[in-house]
Protein backbone atom coordinates (compact mmCIF):
# COMPACT_ATOMS: atom_id res chain seq x y z
CA UNK A 1 0.00 0.00 0.00
CA UNK A 2 1.29 3.37 -0.95
CA UNK A 3 1.03 6.09 1.63
CA UNK A 4 -0.52 9.35 0.59
CA UNK A 5 1.64 12.37 0.11
CA UNK A 6 0.72 14.65 2.96
CA UNK A 7 -0.78 17.89 1.69
CA UNK A 8 0.14 21.18 3.33
CA UNK A 9 -1.02 21.31 6.89
CA UNK A 10 -3.10 24.36 5.97
CA UNK A 11 -5.05 22.35 3.41
CA UNK A 12 -6.05 19.64 5.83
CA UNK A 13 -9.72 19.53 6.68
CA UNK A 14 -10.25 19.48 10.46
CA UNK A 15 -12.04 16.13 10.04
CA UNK A 16 -8.78 14.53 8.96
CA UNK A 17 -7.28 15.21 12.39
CA UNK A 18 -10.38 13.72 14.03
CA UNK A 19 -10.13 10.63 11.85
CA UNK A 20 -6.49 10.26 12.83
CA UNK A 21 -7.46 10.42 16.47
CA UNK A 22 -10.10 7.74 15.97
CA UNK A 23 -7.52 5.56 14.28
CA UNK A 24 -5.25 5.88 17.24
CA UNK A 25 -8.05 4.66 19.47
CA UNK A 26 -9.73 7.89 20.61
CA UNK A 27 -13.44 7.16 20.45
CA UNK A 28 -14.45 10.63 21.58
CA UNK A 29 -13.19 11.92 18.23
CA UNK A 30 -15.59 9.59 16.48
CA UNK A 31 -18.42 10.81 18.66
CA UNK A 32 -17.53 14.33 17.62
CA UNK A 33 -17.74 13.37 13.94
CA UNK A 34 -21.06 11.71 14.50
CA UNK A 35 -22.51 14.70 16.31
CA UNK A 36 -21.29 16.87 13.49
CA UNK A 37 -22.94 14.94 10.68
CA UNK A 38 -25.79 12.76 11.98
CA UNK A 39 -28.49 15.31 11.15
CA UNK A 40 -27.37 15.65 7.53
CA UNK A 41 -27.08 11.90 7.12
CA UNK A 42 -30.59 11.51 8.50
CA UNK A 43 -31.93 14.11 6.07
CA UNK A 44 -30.28 12.48 3.04
CA UNK A 45 -31.44 9.01 4.09
CA UNK A 46 -34.95 10.28 4.59
CA UNK A 47 -35.04 11.77 1.12
CA UNK A 48 -33.86 8.56 -0.48
CA UNK A 49 -35.86 6.06 1.58
CA UNK A 50 -38.86 8.36 2.05
CA UNK A 51 -39.23 6.81 5.46
CA UNK A 52 -38.38 8.20 8.82
CA UNK A 53 -37.88 4.79 10.43
CA UNK A 54 -35.57 3.60 7.68
CA UNK A 55 -33.62 6.84 7.89
CA UNK A 56 -33.07 6.34 11.61
CA UNK A 57 -31.66 2.87 10.94
CA UNK A 58 -29.54 4.24 8.12
CA UNK A 59 -27.93 6.78 10.47
CA UNK A 60 -26.97 4.03 12.87
CA UNK A 61 -25.72 1.65 10.18
CA UNK A 62 -23.80 4.39 8.36
CA UNK A 63 -21.78 5.39 11.40
CA UNK A 64 -21.12 1.82 12.42
CA UNK A 65 -19.92 0.98 8.95
CA UNK A 66 -17.81 4.14 8.85
CA UNK A 67 -16.17 3.09 12.09
CA UNK A 68 -15.40 -0.41 10.95
CA UNK A 69 -14.16 0.72 7.53
CA UNK A 70 -12.25 3.75 8.65
CA UNK A 71 -9.03 2.20 7.38
CA UNK A 72 -10.44 2.48 3.88
CA UNK A 73 -10.86 6.22 4.16
CA UNK A 74 -7.90 7.52 2.23
CA UNK A 75 -8.09 11.18 2.95
CA UNK A 76 -8.15 12.10 -0.73
CA UNK A 77 -11.83 12.95 -0.42
CA UNK A 78 -13.59 14.81 2.34
CA UNK A 79 -14.64 12.63 5.24
CA UNK A 80 -18.20 13.89 4.87
CA UNK A 81 -18.38 12.90 1.19
CA UNK A 82 -17.08 9.46 2.09
CA UNK A 83 -19.71 9.20 4.81
CA UNK A 84 -22.47 10.25 2.43
CA UNK A 85 -21.40 7.53 0.03
CA UNK A 86 -21.89 4.94 2.77
CA UNK A 87 -25.24 6.49 3.68
CA UNK A 88 -26.51 6.38 0.09
CA UNK A 89 -25.58 2.71 -0.18
CA UNK A 90 -27.20 1.91 3.15
CA UNK A 91 -30.35 3.76 2.07
CA UNK A 92 -30.58 1.83 -1.18
CA UNK A 93 -30.04 -1.37 0.76
CA UNK A 94 -32.95 -0.50 3.06
CA UNK A 95 -35.18 0.06 0.06
CA UNK A 96 -34.15 -3.29 -1.32
CA UNK A 97 -35.00 -4.99 1.97
CA UNK A 98 -38.29 -3.18 2.30
CA UNK A 99 -39.43 -4.06 -1.17
CA UNK A 100 -37.82 -7.45 -1.03
CA UNK A 101 -36.65 -6.52 -4.44
CA UNK A 102 -33.03 -7.04 -5.38
CA UNK A 103 -32.82 -4.47 -8.15
CA UNK A 104 -33.00 -1.18 -6.25
CA UNK A 105 -29.82 0.57 -7.25
CA UNK A 106 -28.56 3.88 -8.49
CA UNK A 107 -29.52 2.77 -11.96
CA UNK A 108 -33.04 1.62 -11.31
CA UNK A 109 -35.50 3.10 -13.77
CA UNK A 110 -32.82 5.40 -15.06
CA UNK A 111 -33.49 4.30 -18.64
CA UNK A 112 -37.07 5.47 -18.61
CA UNK A 113 -37.61 8.47 -20.78
CA UNK A 114 -40.74 9.59 -19.00
CA UNK A 115 -40.47 13.23 -18.13
CA UNK A 116 -37.03 13.63 -19.64
CA UNK A 117 -38.41 15.92 -22.26
CA UNK A 118 -40.76 18.64 -21.10
CA UNK A 119 -44.28 18.28 -22.41
CA UNK A 120 -46.23 20.60 -20.18
CA UNK A 121 -45.66 24.20 -21.14
CA UNK A 122 -48.39 25.80 -19.07
CA UNK A 123 -47.00 28.47 -16.82
CA UNK A 124 -47.49 28.15 -13.08
CA UNK A 125 -49.29 30.43 -10.69
CA UNK A 126 -46.93 33.18 -9.49
CA UNK A 127 -46.64 31.67 -5.99
CA UNK A 128 -47.63 28.06 -6.50
CA UNK A 129 -46.84 27.04 -2.94
CA UNK A 130 -49.54 29.40 -1.71
CA UNK A 131 -52.23 27.46 -3.56
CA UNK A 132 -52.04 24.75 -0.92
CA UNK A 133 -51.81 24.57 2.83
CA UNK A 134 -48.39 23.59 4.14
CA UNK A 135 -49.49 20.04 4.97
CA UNK A 136 -51.13 19.58 1.56
CA UNK A 137 -48.03 20.85 -0.19
CA UNK A 138 -45.83 18.47 1.79
CA UNK A 139 -48.14 15.60 0.85
CA UNK A 140 -48.11 16.52 -2.84
CA UNK A 141 -44.34 16.64 -2.82
CA UNK A 142 -43.98 13.39 -0.93
CA UNK A 143 -46.29 11.53 -3.29
CA UNK A 144 -44.53 12.80 -6.35
CA UNK A 145 -40.98 12.50 -5.11
CA UNK A 146 -41.75 8.91 -4.11
CA UNK A 147 -42.50 8.15 -7.75
CA UNK A 148 -39.00 9.17 -8.80
CA UNK A 149 -36.46 6.36 -8.91
CA UNK A 150 -34.19 6.06 -5.84
CA UNK A 151 -31.23 7.05 -8.01
CA UNK A 152 -32.91 10.30 -8.95
CA UNK A 153 -33.94 10.96 -5.36
CA UNK A 154 -30.35 10.49 -4.28
CA UNK A 155 -29.04 13.05 -6.78
CA UNK A 156 -31.78 15.45 -5.75
CA UNK A 157 -31.10 15.01 -2.05
CA UNK A 158 -27.37 15.57 -2.37
CA UNK A 159 -27.41 18.50 -4.80
CA UNK A 160 -30.62 20.33 -3.99
CA UNK A 161 -31.13 19.61 -0.33
CA UNK A 162 -27.68 19.00 1.05
CA UNK A 163 -26.04 21.43 -1.32
CA UNK A 164 -23.09 19.21 -2.29
CA UNK A 165 -21.25 20.35 -5.42
CA UNK A 166 -21.58 18.37 -8.64
CA UNK A 167 -18.08 16.98 -8.03
CA UNK A 168 -18.86 15.91 -4.47
CA UNK A 169 -22.17 14.38 -5.55
CA UNK A 170 -20.36 12.43 -8.27
CA UNK A 171 -17.88 11.15 -5.75
CA UNK A 172 -20.53 10.24 -3.19
CA UNK A 173 -22.63 8.38 -5.74
CA UNK A 174 -19.77 6.79 -7.63
CA UNK A 175 -20.89 8.46 -10.86
CA UNK A 176 -19.14 10.60 -13.42
CA UNK A 177 -19.79 14.35 -13.42
CA UNK A 178 -21.74 14.25 -16.72
CA UNK A 179 -23.87 11.41 -15.31
CA UNK A 180 -24.70 13.48 -12.23
CA UNK A 181 -25.59 16.48 -14.36
CA UNK A 182 -27.80 14.48 -16.66
CA UNK A 183 -29.57 12.69 -13.81
CA UNK A 184 -30.13 15.90 -11.95
CA UNK A 185 -31.65 17.50 -15.02
CA UNK A 186 -33.90 14.52 -15.64
CA UNK A 187 -34.91 14.28 -12.00
CA UNK A 188 -35.80 17.96 -11.92
CA UNK A 189 -37.70 17.77 -15.20
CA UNK A 190 -39.65 14.72 -14.12
CA UNK A 191 -40.66 16.34 -10.87
CA UNK A 192 -41.47 19.58 -12.67
CA UNK A 193 -43.76 17.71 -15.03
CA UNK A 194 -45.56 16.03 -12.14
CA UNK A 195 -45.92 19.20 -10.10
CA UNK A 196 -47.18 21.09 -13.11
CA UNK A 197 -50.53 19.33 -12.70
CA UNK A 198 -51.01 21.01 -9.35
CA UNK A 199 -49.45 24.37 -9.93
CA UNK A 200 -50.33 25.29 -13.49
CA UNK A 201 -52.45 28.30 -14.26
CA UNK A 202 -55.87 27.43 -15.63
CA UNK A 203 -55.50 27.52 -19.42
CA UNK A 204 -55.86 30.97 -20.89
CA UNK A 205 -54.60 32.79 -17.81
CA UNK A 206 -51.29 34.56 -17.89
CA UNK A 207 -48.95 34.69 -14.93
CA UNK B 1 -29.08 28.06 -29.86
CA UNK B 2 -32.11 25.82 -30.37
CA UNK B 3 -34.54 24.40 -27.77
CA UNK B 4 -32.67 21.12 -27.50
CA UNK B 5 -29.39 22.86 -26.79
CA UNK B 6 -31.12 25.14 -24.33
CA UNK B 7 -32.55 22.16 -22.47
CA UNK B 8 -29.15 20.50 -22.38
CA UNK B 9 -27.78 23.61 -20.70
CA UNK B 10 -30.75 24.11 -18.36
CA UNK B 11 -28.63 23.02 -15.40
CA UNK B 12 -26.14 25.75 -16.19
CA UNK B 13 -28.91 28.29 -16.50
CA UNK B 14 -30.23 27.40 -13.05
CA UNK B 15 -26.73 27.49 -11.57
CA UNK B 16 -26.04 31.09 -10.48
CA UNK B 17 -22.31 30.58 -11.04
CA UNK B 18 -22.58 30.05 -14.77
CA UNK B 19 -20.23 32.22 -16.82
CA UNK B 20 -21.80 35.39 -18.17
CA UNK B 21 -21.15 34.58 -21.83
CA UNK B 22 -23.09 31.33 -21.68
CA UNK B 23 -25.77 33.02 -19.62
CA UNK B 24 -26.19 35.69 -22.26
CA UNK B 25 -26.61 33.02 -24.93
CA UNK B 26 -29.21 31.23 -22.83
CA UNK B 27 -30.96 34.51 -22.09
CA UNK B 28 -31.21 35.27 -25.79
CA UNK B 29 -32.85 31.93 -26.52
CA UNK B 30 -35.23 32.10 -23.53
CA UNK B 31 -36.25 35.62 -24.45
CA UNK B 32 -37.54 34.50 -27.82
CA UNK B 33 -38.98 31.11 -26.81
CA UNK B 34 -41.92 30.98 -24.44
CA UNK B 35 -41.79 27.18 -24.02
CA UNK B 36 -38.19 27.26 -22.87
CA UNK B 37 -38.92 30.21 -20.65
CA UNK B 38 -41.74 28.31 -18.94
CA UNK B 39 -39.60 25.18 -18.65
CA UNK B 40 -36.82 27.18 -17.05
CA UNK B 41 -39.05 29.11 -14.64
CA UNK B 42 -41.02 26.09 -13.51
CA UNK B 43 -37.92 23.92 -13.15
CA UNK B 44 -36.26 26.56 -11.03
CA UNK B 45 -39.44 26.77 -8.96
CA UNK B 46 -39.49 22.98 -8.61
CA UNK B 47 -35.99 23.07 -7.15
CA UNK B 48 -36.98 25.85 -4.79
CA UNK B 49 -40.12 24.07 -3.57
CA UNK B 50 -38.23 20.84 -3.11
CA UNK B 51 -35.42 22.55 -1.26
CA UNK B 52 -37.76 24.37 1.09
CA UNK B 53 -39.72 21.28 1.94
CA UNK B 54 -38.15 20.16 5.18
CA UNK B 55 -38.87 16.60 6.13
CA UNK B 56 -38.72 15.63 9.77
CA UNK B 57 -35.79 16.75 11.83
CA UNK B 58 -34.23 14.03 13.88
CA UNK B 59 -35.58 14.72 17.39
CA UNK B 60 -32.89 15.43 19.96
CA UNK B 61 -33.77 12.53 22.28
CA UNK B 62 -33.72 10.04 19.43
CA UNK B 63 -30.49 11.55 18.15
CA UNK B 64 -28.85 10.99 21.50
CA UNK B 65 -30.19 7.45 21.65
CA UNK B 66 -28.73 6.60 18.26
CA UNK B 67 -25.40 8.23 19.13
CA UNK B 68 -25.25 6.27 22.35
CA UNK B 69 -26.06 2.97 20.65
CA UNK B 70 -23.42 3.53 17.98
CA UNK B 71 -20.75 4.57 20.47
CA UNK B 72 -21.48 1.54 22.61
CA UNK B 73 -21.01 -0.81 19.68
CA UNK B 74 -17.88 1.01 18.53
CA UNK B 75 -16.45 0.73 22.01
CA UNK B 76 -17.13 -3.00 22.05
CA UNK B 77 -15.46 -3.39 18.68
CA UNK B 78 -12.44 -1.46 19.86
CA UNK B 79 -12.10 -3.69 22.91
CA UNK B 80 -12.47 -6.82 20.78
CA UNK B 81 -9.76 -5.57 18.42
CA UNK B 82 -7.42 -4.87 21.29
CA UNK B 83 -7.98 -8.35 22.64
CA UNK B 84 -7.27 -10.19 19.44
CA UNK B 85 -4.61 -8.02 17.85
CA UNK B 86 -2.47 -7.22 20.87
CA UNK B 87 0.32 -5.00 19.60
CA UNK B 88 -0.06 -5.07 15.84
CA UNK B 89 0.15 -1.58 14.45
CA UNK B 90 3.20 0.67 14.35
Amino acid sequence: METLVAPNADDLHPDVALVERVRSGDLSAFEQLMKQYDRQIFRIAQHITQSREDAEDVVQDTFLKAYTKLDQFQGNSKFYTWLVRIAVNESLMRLRKRRNHPTVSMDEDIQTEEGSVPRDFADWAPNPEQLYRQTELAEILRNNVEKLSPGFRAVFALRDVDGLSTEETAEALGLSIPAVKSRLLRARLQLRERLSRYFRLPSGEQA
Amino acid sequence: MNCREFLERLEDYIDPQTATELRAELDTHAFGCSHCQVTFNTTRKTVEIYRNNELYELPQNLREKIQEAVMKKCSKMREANKDCSGSTSE
